[in-house]
């Protein structure tokens, strides 16, 4: 007599699923790139309206920095070595001594930022370095005397943040080369 | 007295593996939905600067980027400075404006990250930026590479 099998309940074997996964887990882990993007944030000025006159700035309010492609500075006529920038920058914008040549208060400070059409960028960048060096140093100082924490720990968009951003403005102007 | 049973030391002791694939799994999921798969082919050589004063941009979606620098030619030379936008040389730079006001308005919240090759000229990065004034994309960033202490 044929004896008619049982059907067993038809079933996938599911034991290799790991081996699976893991083989497509292994090819994303290799393949992903969690590099976060950095770099130097800026806002661009809207353009300028050929009409309208630029608005007033008093002369001591603004830090003229002029870069050549060789990477010569000059701050407000005066040549000064790259080393220097961020120290002098500090003194113009906090101005302890309350100097008549220097900015009258932090936020109406203005520094312009110039170059030559062949300065390479590295230049440029070194010195939007520099200045986004001293409004850092500046920021921590006065975050530091008021709360105890460098600014970087306060939290983002609290009180606290806008308070010492408010005293510290970045207000920095980039000059279009003369061609 | 009470009778205790010394625990049987040698009995077999066996990490229980049955949540492994779901586990396997779950990371799985993660990285595919971080994984960015397709990079833009750099038609430009690029080599980042370094700054140490620099930010991370945490929305990676807000991001849209601008490669400059100088053009890979066949046979390994290299040409003139070249602006890159998504996959293709923009010759003329005049078409920059219409380029990042279509992609101005797709997210207004746009970024845009410049990626800039160390040895090229600001002239060509300041003819780009007077491009992105008239098309309203105003936030921009320098992107470099850390500098090592």
């Amino acid at each position: 007599m044929l004896k008619k099998k049982k059907r067993e309940g038809a079933e996938i074997n599911g034991s290799s699923m790991a081996d699976i996964a893991f083989l497509l887990l292994i090819f994303f882990l290799v393949t992903t790139t969690i590099n976060v993007d950095t770099g130097i944030g800026m806002v661009l000025p809207p353009p300028l309206d050929p009409e309208q006159e630029p608005p007033p700035i008093r002369e001591r309010n603004l830090m003229k920095i002029l870069v050549n492609s060789q990477g010569l500075v000059l701050m407000d006529e005066e040549p000064v070595p790259i080393t220097e920038v961020r120290d002098k920058l500090i003194e113009f914008i906090s101005n302890p001594e309350n100097d008549e040549e220097l900015a009258i208060s932090p936020d109406a400070a203005i520094v312009s930022l110039k170059t030559q059409r062949e300065t390479p960028y590295s230049i440029y960048i070194d010195m939007l370095d520099e200045v986004m060096g001293a409004y850092k140093d500046l920021r921590d100082a006065a975050s530091r005397s008021n709360y105890g924490v460098p600014y970087d720990a306060l939290a983002d968009d609290s009180p606290q943040q806008d308070q010492i951003r408010d005293m510290y403005p970045k207000k920095i102007s980039i000059a279009e080369p003369d061609s | 007295m009470a009778n205790f049973k010394k625990k049987q030391a040698g009995s077999k002791q066996e990490v229980p593996t049955s949540a492994m694939p779901d586990v396997v799994f779950m990371l799985l999921f993660f990285f595919m939905v971080t994984t960015v798969l397709r990079e833009v082919t750099l038609k430009v050589k690029l080599d980042l600067t370094q700054a140490s004063n620099i930010e991370k941009i945490e929305q990676k979606r807000l991001v849209s980027y601008i490669y400059m620098g100088p053009e890979r030619l066949p046979g390994n030379q290299i040409g003139e400075d070249k602006v890159q936008i998504d996959d293709a040389i923009v010759e003329d730079l005049g078409a920059i404006r219409n380029l990042m006001y279509d992609k101005l308005i797709e997210e207004p919240r746009l970024i845009v990250s410049l990626r800039v090759d160390q040895n090229s000229e600001f002239g060509l990065l300041t003819d780009v930026q007077k491009e992105l004034q008239q098309a309203g994309t105003f936030r921009i960033n320098y992107s470099t590479k850390r500098e090592a202490d």
